[in-house]
């Protein structure tokens, strides 16, 4: 079964909040869940309204079932120092390679390094063992944006071509397969926007030519419309008849103007247009044959009750 | 509070340069691909520089070739000029190396596998070249006269900062020792060096393996001689950001996050010494008819349900009192912010029902920034 869950979407997506749901989704089936992010944002904290996350695991939330969250953001400098002690056992030699500017080097002139120790730092998270059983039920990682997320997941893939062999090597190798398993789906955060929808298609082919799994496909932000398909037909021909909906204003009880009816008509096509565009981009979704999930649109913003609300909808 | 006058500032012939950012998904790219049209039909020669736009906006423009280059924008009106292009990282840096190495370095260089890693799938090098070719387009207006006003679009970083942040970065990187160090092995004895760099050395040569090493040590050896030059083109384009010839817009949708970045970004500007004109708040949700409020009209959509009339009209007020939520949510969060921003003029532009995808759509963008 998937326990390590990459949750991606193209920048104001919602990529974030879908994965803090998620997790929350997950610790409400008793899981016990670890939300990593790796880009040095905060999102998390903000989302949770707890102060930023250090580097270091810590319990932000508690779901029903005895499910529990805990939080990392991962800092790639801390996690090379990390690394550096746990498989070298560098005291001395690792405050050297900071001494002449080496971690800086790594992390900035060859962002990709970072990756690796972003990577890395999910891998070892996700098969840690603790009383000899497994430390998290799920990892789930709010990850790069789809713009990103190949090269992100296909790092040690290049690593694995430029060390040919040594210790290097092997870890990206155990990284690469473990990316590429069952124990790793990816999901792919869009709303139903000609960019976002066409980032997540071009994601999909890049992904699974990586031979990387796609879990499922997130449509984000969704708004049931109060038009019927009859409505909606009028409205986009601009065909709503006025002296109907003068009538209806009235029995209302609203104050009629022709401006008000006119502007109702107008706001009806503008809305019926989206509708329209909405609905291809959803077919081009539904074409991919992926599992789509629907989350709807919190109008009053993202607080901790509205992710609770999301991460009920995910399951269903 | 002051009002953002966009024409003002594309009308100013002191203005050459103008900068877009503000984080993913707010009309970034569309923002700079309008006012770029309508600087144009107001008699500017404008070059846009696009990073990653939507197909449909990329079409509009005509931008199908990827030969990062400008070309010319067809059915643009008025006397001016209007070029567009999309930025290829990878080919940049080529050119780059190209241009600047000899031949036979360049070879070396083109070939090895550190800088293709590097110049094609590691993440921050789109910033350094969006820098670059910033940089290359500046030259070539004032050498050439083709452009008046260049407008550069950001690349969707995980953070807006990353734009600014890349050539400091670079030029704090040139300065390191570690650079020095690696390419001390190529120049010079390894006894003269000191124990810790011996022991880094050691170190680096133990996780990476021997290859990767000299992969890299190659790298940088032969790079070399292009590294100060990298330098001086960062510093320059650095300092041709704080001229008053350039002006930032900060976009921003009326979302809490696109505005907490927003206003992260401002003061950083400020920090900076750059010149910020001011910020875009895009796709802020407008009605003709905010006289029946959501509250109001959602009442009436109840009471013709109850009766059992015209459904058609409860529909209609109900979508309009979703549509009034959004209105009195969004015009909340953008009066927020000005309000928290009272020196930095802004405007305001509505949302669009449709996708922009050809220039009649860049026009009425255009518009609507300048209403």
């Amino acid at each position: 079964m998937a326990r390590l869950h990459v949750v991606t979407g193209k920048g104001g997506t919602g990529k974030t909040t879908v994965a803090a749901a998620m997790a929350l989704a997950l610790a409400g089936q008793g899981q016990r869940v670890l939300l990593v992010e790796v880009e040095g944002r905060q999102g998390i904290a903000q989302i949770f309204d707890v102060p930023p996350l250090p580097y270091v695991e810590r319990k932000i939330a508690t779901g029903v079932g005895g499910g529990e969250v805990f939080a990392l953001a991962v800092d790639a400098e801390a996690a090379l120092l990390e690394y550096l002690d746990m498989y070298y056992h560098l005291g001395r030699a690792g405050k050297a390679l900071d001494k002449v500017g080496a971690i800086d080097f790594v992390t900035t002139i060859a962002p990709g390094l970072r990756d690796v120790l972003l990577t890395g730092k999910v891998y070892e998270a996700t098969r840690r063992k603790a009383h000899g059983k497994l430390a998290y039920d799920a990892v789930v990682v709010d990850a790069p944006p789809t713009g990103r997320i190949g090269p992100f997941l296909n790092v040690n893939h290049e690593v694995a071509d430029l060390a040919k062999v040594g210790p290097i090597r092997n870890q990206a190798d155990a990284i690469m397969g473990m990316l590429r398993s069952d124990v790793t789906r990816i999901h792919l955060v869009t709303l139903l926007e000609e960019m976002p929808v066409q980032e997540t298609l071009d994601a999909v082919e890049q992904l699974e030519a990586l031979d990387l799994r796609i879990g499922s496909i997130v449509v984000n932000m969704v708004r049931h419309s109060p038009l019927d398909d009859e409505a909606l037909a009028l409205a986009v021909k601009e065909k709503i008849p006025a002296a109907e909906l003068t009538k209806g204003l009235r029995a209302a009880g609203v104050a009629v103007s022709k401006e008000l009816v006119a502007t109702l008509a107008a706001e009806a096509r503008d809305h019926a247009v989206r509708v329209g565009l909405e609905r291809e981009n959803r077919d081009r979704i539904d074409a991919l044959g992926k599992q789509v999930t629907e989350l709807m649109l919190q109008p009053e913003g993202i607080d901790h009750g509205a992710l609770i609300d999301l991460a009920e909808e995910f399951r269903g | 509070m002051s009002e953002l006058d966009l024409d003002a500032l594309i009308d100013d012939p002191a203005i050459r340069i103008v900068v877009t950012c503000g984080s993913g998904g707010v009309g970034k790219t569309t923002t700079a691909a309008a006012l770029g049209l309508r600087a144009a039909e107001r008699g500017r020669k404008v070059v846009v520089l696009t990073i990653d736009p939507a197909r449909r906006l990329a079409q509009s423009l005509g931008l199908t070739e990827l030969d990062n280059t400008p070309r010319a924008v067809a059915g643009v009106g008025g006397d001016g000029r209007l070029d567009a292009m999309m930025l290829d990282m990878k080919r940049t840096f080529d050119e780059v190396v190209l241009a600047h190495a000899t031949p036979e370095k360049a070879e070396q260089i083109l070939a090895n596998p550190f800088y293709l890693a590097l110049s094609s799938s590691f993440a921050g090098t789109q910033e350094y070249m969006a820098m670059e070719k910033l940089g290359q387009l500046h030259k070539q207006a004032v050498a050439s006269g083709d452009w008046d006003l260049i407008i550069v679009d950001t690349p969707p970083s995980r953070s807006a900062l990353d734009f600014l942040d890349a050539p400091e970065r670079l030029a704090s990187l040139l300065e390191g020792r570690f650079l020095r160090l690696l390419l001390a092995p190529a120049k010079g004895p390894f006894r003269l060096m000191s124990t810790a760099v011996n022991m880094a050395m050691s170190v680096m040569n133990k996780i990476l393996g021997a290859q990767v090493l000299t992969d890299v040590q190659t790298f940088v050896a032969a790079f070399d001689t292009l590294f100060g030059g990298f330098r001086k083109r960062a510093d320059k384009t650095v300092a041709l950001l704080r001229e008053p010839q350039t002006a930032f817009l900060v976009v921003a949708a009326p979302q809490n996050d696109a505005l907490r970045e927003a206003s992260y970004f401002t003061e950083r500007l400020r920090q900076e010494n750059m010149p910020l004109a001011g910020v875009v708040l895009n796709r802020v949700t407008n009605s003709e008819a905010t006289e029946l409020s959501a509250e109001r009209s959602l009442a009436a959509a109840e009471k013709l349900e109850e009766a059992d009339k015209s459904p058609l009209t409860a529909a209609l007020l109900r979508l309009h009192a979703d549509k009034m939520q959004q209105v009195v949510a969004d015009h909340k969060r953008a009066d927020r912010f000005k309000r928290g921003h009272r020196s930095i003029p802004t405007v305001e532009v509505a949302a669009l029902a449709d996708d922009v995808h050809d220039l009649a759509g860049l026009r009425l963008i255009g518009d609507l920034l300048t209403a």
